[in-house]
């Protein structure tokens, strides 16, 4: 006898990201509103899962109100190639614009990030799948030039496909151009932190991103040169769930943290802090702050955190 | 009513439209053509002698990536190259002529090598890609790549690349970084192979031929971009006619562009070479209203 498939849990398709509505959660399906979603940083209050924040949004979680000027908001990308495949680069370009509200996938500027001048690049996934073009690398480079110009500190935060084909060779050349950019921030002497978020793949992650002093990463993260499609369909290899994670990357020694979204702006903060020069320092000649008396037992405070980190606990009672 | 001269007219652009995709298409083919010469055929050819620097000092020998320490008209220089294979078994040792992350760690060797000795550097371009496997990725393939470009944009000494069949994508890139860029005039350089586009924007790799022609990958179509210096010239029917001269063309060329990196004041090289990438892309204004002007 044929086997009867019944599936009356979920109906077909409903996995398909396509129809999926992008407030529910893909790995434990609860949905929410979108202010709830932008007020918890679009991190599910169930599972933790890190749904995608636009570059504006991403802004206002990291750098402190207010304070935010951006740099190139004029450019936008032109089509050396007159390219069209199955549609016209210049209509996608206008459809990410009017989607995203953003002229192209990078939005440059410099703010204040707990107090401190820095400049800060940020990218947005859905304007073309955060593909880089000539107006990705010359925004990066605008904000390389502002961080030297006024000797403060790079922040980024990649979310990129890769590449964009359509403007083949010249976006190939963003590459070049934008470590060119972090060679100018390292002669000058200049902190880069690089923050990859969900999914920095292809010619960012083989670029600038992977070129900070600091490099972290939001939690499962796609982080890879070639996709888990593309190894597979090239090599005939099998593709662990875990292949080119953050939490993977990590282990394999490819950054320095996975940092989840709720902690971001305060680890960016401490690393700006230590970045500082030293007479920053407030407490500098008065050696290190005494703990109180009534200090909480391990797991609890800041300062448990942080001796945690290093494999050190207080000494309780 | 259909009008001869504008249905002539139609055909003709159409016609010219085809024979344009067609001499892209051929460019593709001579690139990847199995009898091309490759970066040992032009070392033997363009140095009086040459002894290869092998390993990364860290995890193996890549074979798909060659550096040597090489004599060339006179001077020591070193030179960087991928090397793809002629028979099977050594295309397969070779990867294709794609590198693993310990490949472009050899290279940065070299070009540490390079600066320490004031030696300059010659490379020459000719992968699919970077290795697109599971080893290469948990070894870090992106961020190696990284520091690779890293690595050329820094040096103080002259660097000339030349594309010399496949430059293909990042893998390309990372040895790609120079004062001056030659490109031989059947070989390509692209972002992604033409098959990978096809894949991706076409959903179909079967369309490559029509992926090609939209994006352009040619020598041609890189110098009008300002990708590359200098197309170099090749012998009638593609290099793999007739390797010594297709080697006696790339010479002259390298010694041209050799000469006028050299020109270029050691001090200031560094910011010079960054300042040549820095000008590559193309980008629009827009106005108050919206509208984007070039």
């Amino acid at each position: 006898m044929a086997p009867v498939e019944v599936d009356v849990e979920r109906p077909k398709g409903d996995d398909d990201p396509g129809r999926r509505h992008p407030n529910t959660c893909p790995s434990c399906r609860s949905h929410y509103r979108d202010d709830e979603l932008r007020h918890a940083l679009r991190v599910c209050a169930q599972c933790g899962h890190h749904f995608p924040v636009g570059a504006l949004e991403r802004i206002d979680q990291i750098v402190d109100p207010g304070t935010f000027a951006e740099i190139g908001a004029d450019l936008r990308a032109a089509d050396p190639l007159a390219f069209v495949d199955l549609r016209p680069y210049t209509d996608r370009l206008l459809d990410a614009e009017l989607q995203t509200g953003l002229g192209d996938a990078l939005v440059a500027g410099t703010g204040r990030v707990v107090g401190r001048p820095t400049a800060i690049a940020v990218m947005d996934f859905a304007f073309m799948g955060g593909s880089m073009g000539s107006v990705m690398g010359e925004r990066f480079c605008l904000a390389a030039d502002a961080a030297v110009a006024e000797g403060i500190p790079l922040i980024s935060v990649t979310a990129s496909g890769g590449a964009r084909m359509q403007e083949n060779i010249l976006a190939l050349m963003q590459m070049a151009k934008t470590v060119g950019a972090v060679d100018q921030l390292r002669e000058a002497g200049v902190p880069y932190i690089s923050v990859l978020a969900h999914p920095t793949t292809g010619g960012v992650i083989a670029s600038f991103a992977s070129l900070g002093d600091i490099v972290i990463a939001e939690p499962n993260a796609l982080l890879s040169f070639a996709g888990p499609r593309v190894v597979e369909q090239t090599t005939g290899e099998k593709t662990a769930p875990d292949f080119g994670r953050a939490e993977s990357n990590l282990r394999l020694g490819q950054l320095d943290a996975v940092v989840p979204r709720r902690e971001l702006k305060a680890e960016l903060a401490r690393l700006l802090f230590l970045f500082s020069p030293a007479e920053d320092e407030p407490t500098g000649d008065q050696g290190p702050v005494p703990l109180p008396e009534d200090a909480t037992i391990a797991g609890e405070s800041p300062v448990d955190r942080v001796l945690g980190r290093f494999g050190l606990g207080r000494r309780r009672g | 009513m259909v009008r001869v001269s504008d249905e002539v007219r139609r055909l003709r652009k159409r016609f010219e439209a085809r024979a344009e995709e067609s001499q892209v298409w051929e460019a593709v083919q001579l690139a990847r053509h199995g009898d091309r010469p490759y970066t040992l055929d032009y070392a033997e050819r363009l140095f009086s002698d040459a002894f290869e620097l092998r390993g990364d000092r860290a995890f193996s020998d890549d074979e798909a990536l060659i550096t040597m320490l090489a004599r060339y008209h006179g001077q020591t220089v070193v030179a960087i190259g991928h090397q793809k294979g002629r028979d099977l078994s050594e295309r397969t040792r070779r990867m294709f002529g794609m590198p693993h992350p310990e490949g472009y760690r050899k290279a940065i060797r070299a070009v540490e090598l390079a600066e320490r000795f004031r030696y300059p550097i010659l490379t020459f371009v000719d992968t699919p890609g970077a290795y697109p496997g599971v080893n290469a990725e948990e070894r870090g393939q992106a961020g190696m790549i990284a520091r690779s470009i890293l690595a050329f944009c820094q040096v103080s000494v002259p660097v000339v690349c030349s594309v010399i069949g496949e430059g293909g994508s990042g893998g390309a890139l990372a040895i790609a970084v120079g004062d001056r860029v030659l490109m031989q005039e059947n070989a390509i350089y692209s972002v992604i192979s033409p098959e990978g586009c096809a894949a991706i924007l076409w959903k179909d790799s079967g369309q490559a031929r029509k992926a090609a022609y939209a994006f352009r990958p040619t020598a041609g179509a890189c110098l009008d971009l300002g990708v590359i210096d200098a197309i170099v010239e090749e012998p009638k029917g593609g290099a793999h006619e007739d390797a010594d001269q297709a080697a006696r063309l790339l010479d002259q060329a390298i010694r041209l562009a050799l000469l006028e990196a050299e020109a270029i004041p050691a001090a200031e090289r560094r910011a010079a070479r960054r300042a040549k990438f820095r000008q590559m892309g193309v980008w629009g204004v827009a106005d108050e209203d919206g509208a984007d002007t070039l």
